[in-house]
């Protein structure tokens, strides 16, 4: 019993300590936006909220934080519906040649997300008629992030039990049915762990929104984080640090809105 | 008990409506992601530029820029960081750290458990570029956080150790997602083979090795794979070291990077984006691999524990 | 209760697509728009410029152009992005009408077939603007490639070394400092190092630094031992000229003490190196005048320094020897610029000419200049405007005259690479031969063979 204590008592030391390393980094965060003439590094903050009034004038500041909410939100939602549909009748049907496929579809995710395809989605969205829209946006960062949306929905879908479902199609539910009062239900979390993941992926994103957007009232917030340079090059810190601080925000809120609503794991618990 | 299996179509989709789901996202990844890719790796056979004559008229050059990259001693060095960061921040770094965190945080509830999760999910959230202002501020060498509660002013973290700077980065940055897939996998280790195991008398190792493993083993694998190839991808360091000093952190993405777009060589880009999708096929194929030949060795026992003594 | 069947949200999607793009803002039929391209943006970087535009431009041009709409997409990001971007939408044959480019872009542009010379954009009244004759000549030639007028500079900029009056008073150095050799420098670094000034010397090295390594450093200091990068067709390899440079280098960061090697290499090495010397740690930093009215300036700097007038002293760069130098000069310079160019697909070309003459004129340019100091390409307004600073008036009055511009040619990104990793080699601890060997290796490279390299 005493042995149990001690290794419990240890476990917490090691888990707070795994907290301290984690905490660590985001004390910049904490400090920086407060202080009268903030630096590249963490200090005391020599207290102000002049940097928020600074911030708050930028024409552009606010307006993207909407902006990635449009993008990003409207990305997180497509990717979702999507993947969720594709998840799960790929998990509930044998489809010849299925694993490959998404093992296919996966890779090449990787080439699109880089920099090296820039000219094909440029000249793609030019031809579609896409630039300088948030539709734009949303439909090229969806076709990089549904296969790892696809690929992990299916590995959870699959560990779902079935019996409910065949119970459910006795009494005569139609698949949608199934689908919207009894599969959704249980991979729900899941669902919206991958939509804060398809939303943080996109909100930090730059080289595609910026070669896609043109009026700056449509750029997201990781745009205009850019612009508050000199230049020279030099960032504007009071500037920067304020608006990471806003910017993060909405995140952070979705975050804790979805692990409170839903819980944020991938697993809706029913054991099988 | 095995898990459920998925070919018995309990919904009663049928094919027809199967295909129907699966359409639109495979609509969406068609067109802005299949075709590009595509385009992207033909790209890779031309000495297409961003700007200069090689933009207005670019020529097939088959495989020069392949030969090009494969005797360039800055990309077999890049490959070699990538390998080493992949292995060092994904497979052990964040899928270690991530299956301890899981495992110890499973009986526990309460303040703790929910600060540890939030703070960690809270690092892989945050916008890569916020990021790098963060670890600026704890790396840095003349006021960096991390040197004042060291007590080692003036060590140049990023210059001195860049590789295992951004190690550490990315095991911060990314060991959420894995904490998360594991704890949801331990969920399904049913706690009566745990009990029976304790009862038996095996320690902690053994029970993780005879109990859990084998129960979790898909979902490591599937972690593992995407996890290495998010890693293999990940130009976030680049917010850090910019690749150096020296190309010290120079890591296969950086690198398309200063090639495509620094030095606006997209041809040349787009070939070593190519390569790297080949070196990433060869990391799924070993990890299908791994999954498959442990599924039909555990088969072969279980075959032979049926049937009795073998001859 | 059906969800939408595949039709349906294929169809939905390809309706927002439309909608987004009936919402894109097309121009009023009635009347002709302009658009005007920069790399600026109000409340980011380049404010000024760009509330220029919104503020002055558009509707001063508005007011004597009753049916032209004028609009200005801002963009105020890394200037390898937005030239990313310039050439995407020049590619696709779209674009603004008159855009922002850096003078060194000029060539690449040119040669890709993205912009074409003036007169064959605006027409023939190009040749008469008034304007030309207020442009020096050597200005002029940031948006010249192939003897072809392509854009018209909107200014310029010099390259001086900047000291630290109160650590050489404390060093027992002049207050008032021109150094006429490299030597000069170095003595005066010795001197600071024994006054215990933590970093006698900044000279911009490594690839952290990207281009601020090559024009504040490398170029300069090979201009002053009496070589250009580019002459003649042919690029400067390993030559006698580029190993002097180099081993000026090796003087500064190869054990002496007078430069600190790390600085070179962090990321943020240079907005440190700011730092530093506003803190009164660095003695001598070789810099454009942007330091003194961007980073310095006492209330709206980066860096702020509050006695910069009193403090900062400012000094040619002198060549290796007197007379050194290239065109045998005793002291020497580099300089850069942006233009603005005319887009060739423009749908009312001559118009856009009108628009980007009216953007250079002298009242124009006046107004651009309101409120801060810099050197405009109009000598007109540079006699008017830079009496107020005498440290731009010095950079116009004696430094331009010894200046020079880099090519604007494709290739010249990689080169200048090439030229960070030589001087990041030495930083590093390789000999200034040892980096000139690989340079020049890795030259032949890139710009074809060693046909195309002289040395």
């Amino acid at each position: 019993m005493i042995r149990h204590t001690l290794g419990r008592l240890a476990t917490t030391v090691v888990i707070a300590a795994v907290l301290a390393l984690f905490a660590l980094p985001m004390l910049w965060l904490a400090s920086a936006p407060f202080d009268d003439t903030p630096a590249i590094t963490t200090s005391i903050p020599d207290f102000t909220l002049r940097n928020f009034a600074a911030i708050l004038d930028n024409p552009y500041a606010l307006g993207s934080i909407r902006n990635s909410l449009i993008q990003g939100g409207g990305a997180a939602a497509l990717v979702v519906v999507l993947a969720a549909l594709a998840a799960y009748a790929l998990s509930r049907v044998r489809v010849p040649g299925r694993d490959a496929l998404l093992y296919l579809l996966l890779l090449l995710s990787s080439v699109v997300t880089g920099t090296a395809a820039m000219v094909p989605i440029f000249e793609l969205a030019t031809r579609l008629g896409l630039i300088d829209t948030h539709l734009g946006v949303i439909l090229v960062v969806s076709g990089g992030l549904l296969p790892a949306a696809i690929f992990i929905l299916k590995d959870f879908m699959d560990d779902t039990p079935t019996s409910y479902e065949e119970s459910a199609r006795v009494f005569g539910a139609t698949p949608l049915q199934i689908l919207r009062h009894i599969v959704i239900p249980l991979v729900r979390p899941g669902l919206a762990t991958i939509a804060v993941w398809a939303l943080a992926s996109v909100w930090g994103g730059f080289l595609f929104q910026f070669i896609l957007l043109r009026d700056p009232e449509k750029a997201p917030g990781s745009v205009i984080l850019y612009t508050l340079y000199t230049e020279g090059g030099a960032p504007k810190l009071d500037l920067i640090s304020t608006f990471s601080l806003l910017y993060s925000l909405p995140v952070v809120a979705m975050y804790l809105f979805v692990s409170k609503r839903y819980g944020f794991r991938f697993h809706g618990g029913i054991k099988t | 008990m095995a898990r459920p299996t998925s070919a018995a179509d309990a919904a009663g989709l049928g094919t027809g409506r199967a295909i129907a789901f699966v359409l639109p996202a495979l609509t969406l990844i068609a067109v802005f992601l299949v075709f590009p890719a595509l385009w992207t790796i033909y790209l890779g056979l031309t000495d297409y530029r961003l700007t200069g004559t090689a933009a207005a008229d670019p020529r097939l050059v088959g495989t020069a820029n392949y030969t090009g990259a494969l005797t360039d001693p800055r990309f077999l060095s890049s490959l070699w960081l990538t390998v080493l960061y992949v292995g060092g921040s994904a497979v052990i770094g964040q899928a270690g750290l991530g299956f301890t965190l899981a495992w110890t945080l499973r009986t526990r509830t309460g303040p703790l458990r929910r600060a540890v999760e939030g703070v960690v999910l809270l690092s892989w959230i945050l916008p890569s570029t916020v990021v790098g202002f963060l670890w600026f501020a704890l790396l840095d060498r003349d006021d960096g956080t991390l040197n004042a509660l060291l007590h080692t002013p003036g060590l140049a973290w990023l210059l001195d150790h860049p590789l295992l700077s951004i190690i550490v980065f990315n095991v911060w940055r990314g060991t959420a997602f894995s904490m998360m897939l594991y704890s949801a996998a331990l969920e399904n280790v049913p706690p009566s083979h745990l009990e029976t195991a304790r009862l038996a008398g095996a320690n902690v190792p053994q029970q993780l090795r005879d109990v859990v493993l084998p129960a979790i083993r898909r979902h490591i694998l599937t972690n593992l794979l995407l996890i290495s190839l998010w890693t293999f991808n990940d130009f976030t360091p680049f917010v850090l070291t910019g690749g150096g000093p020296e190309g010290r952190s120079e890591i296969l993405p950086v690198y398309v990077y200063r090639v495509a777009l620094k030095d606006g060589q997209l041809g040349a880009g787009a070939a070593i984006s190519f390569l790297i999708l080949l070196i990433n096929l060869v990391l799924a194929l070993a990890y299908l691999r791994l999954l498959r030949g442990r599924r039909q060795r555990r088969r072969h026992q279980e075959i032979a524990a049926a049937g009795g003594p073998p001859a | 209760m059906r969800l939408p069947s595949r039709p349906a949200l294929i169809g939905v999607i390809a309706a927002l697509a439309l909608t987004s793009c009936g919402t894109g803002g097309g121009p009023d039929e009635s009347s002709t728009t302009l658009t005007i391209a920069a790399n600026s943006i109000e409340g980011g970087k380049n404010a000024e410029s760009a509330q220029w535009i919104k503020q002055w431009v558009i509707p001063e041009f508005e007011k004597t152009h009753p049916n032209v709409k004028v609009l200005f997409q801002p963009s105020g990001v890394d200037d390898e992005q937005y030239k990313t971007k310039i050439a995407l939408d020049l590619k696709s044959r779209t674009g603004a009408d008159v855009i922002d480019l850096d003078g060194i872009w000029v060539g690449e542009f040119a040669q890709a077939g993205y912009i074409k010379p003036l007169t064959e954009v605006g027409g023939a009244t190009v040749e008469q603007w008034e304007g030309w004759s207020q442009i020096p000549q050597a200005v002029q030639g940031l948006g010249i490639f192939d003897g072809k007028k392509y854009g018209l500079p909107q200014g310029t900029d010099g390259r001086v070394l900047f000291y630290n009056k109160t650590l050489f008073t404390k060093a027992g150095l002049p207050a008032t400092w021109q150094p006429r050799s490299w030597q000069d420098i170095i003595d005066a670094g010795t001197r600071l190092k024994a006054a215990g000034v933590p970093t006698p010397i900044q000279l911009n090295a490594g690839t952290a630094m990207g281009e601020a390594t090559t024009m504040q450093g490398l170029l300069p200091l090979l201009a002053g031992a009496g070589a250009e990068i580019y002459t003649a067709g042919k690029w400067t390899g390993a030559s006698p000229a580029m190993k002097d440079a180099l081993a000026l280098y090796q003087r500064v960061y190869g054990g002496s003490g007078l430069g600190d090697p790390k600085l070179q290499q962090e990321a943020k090495g240079r907005d440190k190196s700011f730092a530093r010397f506003a803190e009164g740690k660095i003695g001598i930093l070789a810099e454009s005048d942007y330091f003194w009215r961007s980073v310095i300036e006492p209330k709206a700097g980066v860096a702020p320094m509050k006695d910069r007038d009193q403090a900062v002293g400012y000094a040619k760069i002198p060549a290796k020897q007197p007379g050194s130098g290239i065109r045998g000069q005793d002291y020497v310079s580099m300089s850069g610029g942006a233009v603005r160019v005319l887009n060739p697909f423009s749908k009312n070309p001559r118009l856009a000419w009108d628009l980007l003459a009216f953007m250079h004129s002298a009242a124009a340019t006046k107004a651009q200049l309101a409120g801060q100091v810099r050197i405009s390409a109009r000598t007109d307004v540079n006699d008017e405007v830079l009496t107020a600073d005498p440290m731009l008036k010095y950079i116009a009055d004696d430094v331009l005259p010894l200046t020079a511009y880099r090519p604007g040619l494709a290739v010249y990104p990689q080169v200048s690479t090439a030229l960070q990793e030589a001087t990041a080699a030495v930083v590093s601890g390789r000999s200034a031969d040892e980096a000139a060997t690989a340079y020049q290796a890795k030259l032949e490279g890139i710009v074809g063979g060693a046909a195309n390299v002289s040395g």
